[in-house]
Formats: C-alpha cells, sequence, structure tokens
C-alpha cells in the first residue's frame, strides 16, 4: 500500500531508468568495438 | 507546486520505499550527455569547410581556431565546478542538473546559430563558455548525492557516473556523424542541424535525470547498513567546510595527485593515433591507429567503474598507489616494447595506463569523501576539478613539444616519445610521494555542529573562516 510518505519503485520504473540509460550507451560501446577491432586486422 | 520549487532540495527528498537504484541512472542521464564534450572533434573538419564545402575556402575557419572551443570548454568546466560547487551542494542535485541541461542545450543552439551566420565567437560562447559552465554544474551534480545513498560502496557509485561522462563519446561521435551525413547536402555541411538535434535530444535526457534525482532523507541509511564502529584512520566521520579544506595540506596533496595522474594520461590519449603509428611504422596503419583509440576510451571508461570499485574494498590511498607504482613501470616499459617491435606489449601498456587515467577521475570524489565527509563533498570536488584544467595544458604541451624537440634534433621519430615517457614516470613518483603525505584531517578544521547549522541556514552568504 502507497501513502502520502511511501512512494515503492517498481521493477519496471527500475528496468526503464537503466534501459534509458543502457540502451544508447550499448550501442555507442559497440560502435566503438566494430571500430576498435579494426585494430587487430 | 511550481516549477521552481519543484526543483528545490526538499522536494527531492525520497519518500520511504524509494529504491536508491534509481540515482545511479539519473546521474548518468547528465554525465553520458556532457561526455559528448570528448567526441567534440568530430565536428572540427566539417567546420573548416562550412563556406567551401568540398574542401576548405580561404574564408573558412582554421583548425587551430577551432581548437580553442575544447579549450575553453574544458577551462569552464574546471572554473564554473569550482565556483558553483558550494550553489550545486546546497541548492540539490535536481536545481543544479537543471542548470546544466538549460546551459547545456543552450550552448549548442547558440553554436548552432554561430555556425549559420558563420561567427566563430558564438561558437565560443555558446560551446565554450555557456557549455563549458555546463560541463562543471553537472559534473560535480550527483556526486554528493551518489555518495549519500551508497555509504557502503562510494567509490563504485561515483565510478558509475564517472563512468557514464567518458561513455558519452561513444554515443555523441557516431550520433553525430550519422546526423550530419542526413543534414549535409552538396552545398551545406549540415552542423548547425546536427547541433540543433543534439541541444534538444541531450535537453530532454537530462531533464528526465532531474526528474527522477532524489536525496535520502536525513538519517537515511542502507537496510543491514552497519557504519563502522572503530575508528578508520583515513575515513573520517567530520565534515570539513568547503572553502576551509583549501588551508589544509590535503587537499592540496590529492589536487597534486590528480594532476599528475591525468597529466600522465591526458597527454597521450590526445597523441594515441600519431604515436603509435610513428612508434611503430608500417605495422600500425591509420586505420588500426584508429581502433587503438577506440579501445582507448573503452579501456577509459571501464577504468573509472572498475577502480572505483576496487578502491571501495582496498582503499582511496592504496588505488592510487597502485596507479602511481604500476603506471611508473608501464611508462618505463613503453619505449622497451618500441625497440623490440612488440605492438601486443605497447596496447596493453596503454589500454592499462588509460584505466588508470579513467580510474584517477572516478576515485577522487570518494577519497574526498574519506579526507572531508559528505556534507560539502560535491562542492570540495568542484575546488578539486581545477587540477584537470591544469593538466589538460601541462599533458599535451608535454608529450608535443618534447617530441617536437626531439624530432628537430634528428632523433628518429619511433624513438622521440622515449624522453617523454621517461618524465611521465618520473612525474607519478611526485605523484607517489604527494600520496604517501596523506594523512587524517586535523580535528581543528572539524565543523562544530552549530557551525554545520550556520552553514546551512546561509546560502547564499559568504564563505566561513577556517574553524579553530
Amino acid at each position: 500500500m502507497t501513502t502520502n510518505d511511501q512512494q515503492e519503485t517498481t521493477t519496471l520504473q527500475l528496468l526503464l531508468a537503466w534501459g534509458f540509460v543502457g540502451v544508447p550507451l550499448t550501442w555507442g560501446v559497440l560502435q566503438t568495438l566494430v571500430n576498435a577491432m579494426k585494430l587487430f586486422q | 507546486m511550481s516549477l521552481l520549487s519543484f526543483l528545490d532540495r526538499e522536494h527531492t527528498v525520497a519518500k520511504s520505499g524509494f529504491s536508491r537504484w534509481m540515482v545511479p541512472p539519473a546521474a548518468m542521464c547528465v554525465h553520458l550527455c556532457i561526455g559528448q564534450a570528448y567526441a567534440f572533434s568530430v565536428f572540427n573538419l566539417p567546420m573548416t569547410k562550412l563556406i567551401g564545402v568540398s574542401q576548405s575556402a580561404p574564408n573558412d575557419w582554421k583548425l587551430t581556431e577551432l581548437g580553442w572551443i575544447f579549450s575553453l570548454a574544458i577551462f569552464f568546466l574546471g572554473v564554473s565546478s569550482a565556483v558553483f560547487g558550494r550553489w550545486v551542494e546546497e541548492g540539490g542535485p535536481r536545481k543544479a542538473m537543471f542548470a546544466a541541461a538549460l546551459c547545456w542545450a543552450g550552448g549548442f543552439f547558440i553554436s548552432a546559430i554561430g555556425v549559420s551566420i558563420h561567427n566563430l565567437w558564438l561558437i565560443y560562447l555558446g560551446y565554450g563558455v555557456i557549455g563549458g559552465i555546463a560541463l562543471g554544474i553537472g559534473y560535480i551534480s550527483p556526486v554528493s548525492t551518489l555518495i549519500k545513498w551508497f555509504p557502503d560502496r562510494p567509490g563504485m557509485a561515483t565510478g558509475m557516473a564517472i563512468m557514464g561522462f567518458g561513455g558519452g563519446a561513444f554515443i555523441a561521435s557516431p550520433l553525430s556523424v550519422w546526423l550530419m551525413s542526413k543534414f549535409s547536402s552538396a552545398t551545406h555541411a549540415g552542423v548547425a542541424e546536427t547541433f540543433v538535434v543534439l541541444g534538444v535530444v541531450y535537453l530532454i535526457f537530462m531533464m528526465v535525470g532531474a526528474a527522477i534525482v532524489r536525496v535520502p532523507a536525513p538519517g537515511w541509511k542502507p537496510a543491514g547498513y552497519m557504519p563502522p564502529v572503530s575508528a578508520q584512520k583515513l575515513i573520517t566521520k567530520n565534515d570539513v567546510y568547503v572553502y576551509d579544506t583549501l588551508k589544509t595540506p590535503q587537499f592540496w596533496l590529492i589536487w597534486w595527485v590528480l594532476c599528475l595522474n591525468v597529466t600522465a594520461g591526458i597527454g597521450v590519449l590526445g597523441q594515441a593515433s600519431a604515436m603509435s603509428q610513428e612508434m611503430f611504422p608500417g605495422h600500425i596503419t591509420p586505420v588500426a591507429a584508429a581502433g587503438f583509440v577506440g579501445l582507448m576510451s573503452l579501456f577509459n571508461m571501464g577504468g573509472r567503474f572498475f577502480w572505483a570499485s576496487t578502491s571501495d574494498y582496498i582503499g582511496r590511498r592504496n588505488t592510487y598507489f597502485i596507479f602511481m607504482v604500476l603506471g611508473f613501470v608501464l611508462y618505463c616499459t613503453v619505449p622497451h616494447t618500441g625497440s623490440i617491435g612488440s605492438v601486443s606489449g605497447f596496447v596493453i601498456c596503454f589500454l592499462v595506463i588509460i584505466s588508470m587515467y579513467g580510474g584517477g577521475f572516478s576515485t577522487v570524489p570518494a577519497y574526498l569523501k574519506d579526507m572531508f565527509g559528505t556534507r560539502y563533498v560535491g562542492a570540495i570536488h568542484g575546488l578539486l576539478l581545477t587540477a584537470w584544467s591544469m593538466a589538460g595544458i601541462f599533458g599535451p604541451v608535454l608529450v608535443n613539444y618534447i617530441r617536437e624537440y626531439n624530432v628537430t634534433h634528428g632523433v628518429p621519430k619511433a624513438q622521440a616519445y622515449n624522453t617523454t615517457m621517461y618524465i611521465m614516470a618520473g612525474l607519478l613518483v611526485i605523484g607517489f610521494i604527494c600520496n604517501l603525505m596523506v594523512k587524517a584531517v586535523h580535528e581543528r578544521f572539524h565543523m562544530k555542529s552549530d557551525k554545520a547549522g550556520r552553514a546551512l541556514a546561509e546560502v547564499g552568504a559568504a564563505s566561513q573562516p577556517a574553524g579553530a
């Protein structure tokens, strides 16, 4: 139960928050890794 | 509730049941955006062809003129984090993130106008000055909040946020290149439109961070967390007032430790591509060198999380001892890898070095918290970031000028960096000594309870004298 002094964070909220920063960061890291692999070619 | 009161610290106090794991992504929303600064160089070449488009015209800007944009931004990062540190600390993270978002997006919009009317001074003002202020405020905005939410793992918590700053370039670089390819045409470079889109995207992203950030309620502690009962020599339970830290030797010793660690890393980070090709001619091609730079950026980001998290277990001072000793060994090894033609040895040395460069940034907030307490740690961190600005000048100058001197005096290009490597190793010896001299802060600098109350009450007033 949620009262005025209580605000339970749901798993969905956590997933959304981490996904919001995690997805673009993962995309950027993958792009960089693909370019970095040229060092070993 | 008006917008301004929504930004106040008291309206960001978390209610019971709020998960502290919401705060690191809030911090990363800001750091991922301002980390774009590391990728600003992708605009340099297109901005030298705004008039000529396919090639530079006589009235186009030169690279040397454009280089000042980034330098100004880093300079104002150091200045604003030092000047606004106390305001950030007392106003709360939401207000600071909101201000940083407006300045960061505003900087892009002003720069877009500068590009459109071909006025470089507007870009200096927009990205350099206003964007630089956003960098400073944004960088320190979540630091003390994270430390308060994670008293059991302060290094890991701040490491996550500061890792975001290192990771921002990974997103900004390919995104900017893609946007410019969409907006460019045979007669147009597409830089101004890219600035506008980036400004809008970053504004939204940072506002989300400002909306979800919370500060813990007074007296809150994580479930099951028991603060250490026995006193730890280098972890204080007291707070030091922000401007009183400037009177302590500990602040200046840590300032030098950070400055020397960053100087050693930032010089090679900027010259990694050219250095690798010159030290291994024929072995490392320009394409491979670009891959090497990308790999270094990944280790720069990963090191921020790894080393700061490690410091929670082995202590901050010991972590910096590792940076100094291991860095010394690796810098002395680099010339040897060049002489025997070991590309893999060279790459491994620099990847570890650059991970410790990133680790130096992310471990320092927790080091300051250990020394000066949590009350003003964000503002103290802001003051310390002037070491970064200083290192940003020292590092590249050391690498570039010594190489230039060696080459003009007949040293083969493959060996032109050897002297610099030994100088970097020497700087780390000085850093080791500074770190060794760090002792617990004398109790005369600790805030008295009444003084702490006064400091809280006198928001906006002048600084207080040192407690005696």
